[in-house]
């Protein structure tokens, strides 16, 4: 049983791997604009195997993902991005009021927030804010657009460990 | 059930957009023609440039190289030599407050107006919040 949950859990962390290394190739012309693919394989573990379990993913993912194809400043604001939505995203998977659709907008705009306050932090420029509405707008329609996909994927893939 | 939560759903999302609506709102109207195009790096000031005066900057620094080019009242990274190069994508600037970040550089470029500092609306909520 376990061993298989072990295999599951670096199954889904290449899965995200991969879709953030597509996701790459997606670009809006606004800098911290992205689909957030990954969120797919992270919803998907959220909803099948617990919090603990799509935390450990995420930031492993973050990790890897910054080695191979970012900076170490990269690392900081993924790990930032990926913290928050997914805290939100338990909180609000918790009061199982919210589809997964909602679930996941929510984790896309807090997602692009925690980048935000981590690139003022770093540059010490509050005008970077000002892209905020725009990343939340962004934000709330990749955000449902994962959600649909993840929420597709949540009703015909069922696994069992 | 599914109708519950359907409106809870559509509740979320509305007060997401209008949350980033009245921030655009704040933000546009708060806007206005600039004066100066002023580079810092590393959160520092490191020049000022008038956008009344066409000229070309270079901006070097211990991480890298990057150009702006100031044009009819318009500042525009044209170059960077950074990895992933997402300054140069960026729209050219000419208003108070708008801002070209280049990231891994830790450079930015940000248009200011006449005198006293742009009203920064946004970076006074997010001290707050």
């Amino acid at each position: 049983m376990k061993t298989r949950r072990i295999a599951f859990l670096g199954l889904c962390t290449a899965l995200a791997m991969v879709l953030s290394y597509a996701e790459s190739f997606i670009s809006f012309g606004v800098p911290g604009l992205k689909v957030g693919l990954p969120n797919i394989a992270i919803l998907f573990l959220l909803y099948n195997m617990g919090p603990v379990s799509a935390l450990s993913v995420s930031l492993v993912r973050c990790v890897l993902v910054s080695l191979l194809f970012g900076s170490v400043m990269s690392l900081a604001y993924s790990i930032a991005g990926a913290l928050i939505s997914l805290a939100v995203m338990v909180l609000l998977k918790k009061t199982d009021k919210f589809s997964p659709v909602a679930v996941s907008v929510a984790g896309g705009i807090t997602h692009n927030a925690g980048q935000i306050i981590v690139a003022v932090a770093v540059t010490g420029t509050e005008q970077i804010a000002y892209y905020m509405p725009v990343l939340c707008v962004g934000g709330t329609v990749a955000g449902m657009i994962i959600g649909i996909a993840g929420a597709v994927l949540l009703k015909k893939v069922k696994i069992k460990l | 059930m599914d109708k519950k939560r359907f409106r809870y759903d559509a509740a979320l999302i509305a007060v997401c957009l209008l949350i980033s609506l009245s921030l655009w709102g704040l933000i546009t109207l708060t806007k206005k023609p600039g004066e100066y195009a002023v580079v810092t790096v590393n959160g520092k000031e490191w020049g000022r440039y008038s956008l009344s005066e066409d000229r070309e900057v270079e901006i070097e620094t211990k991480t890298g190289k990057n150009i702006l080019i100031i044009k009819d009242g318009y500042a525009d990274m044209i170059e960077a030599d950074c990895p992933d190069g997402l300054c140069e994508r960026q729209r050219k600037i000419s208003k108070t407050g708008e801002s070209i970040v280049c990231l891994p550089h830790k450079v930015t470029v940000t248009v200011e107006g006449k005198g006293e500092g742009s009203v920064d609306l946004v970076g006074a909520i997010m001290k707050k919040a």
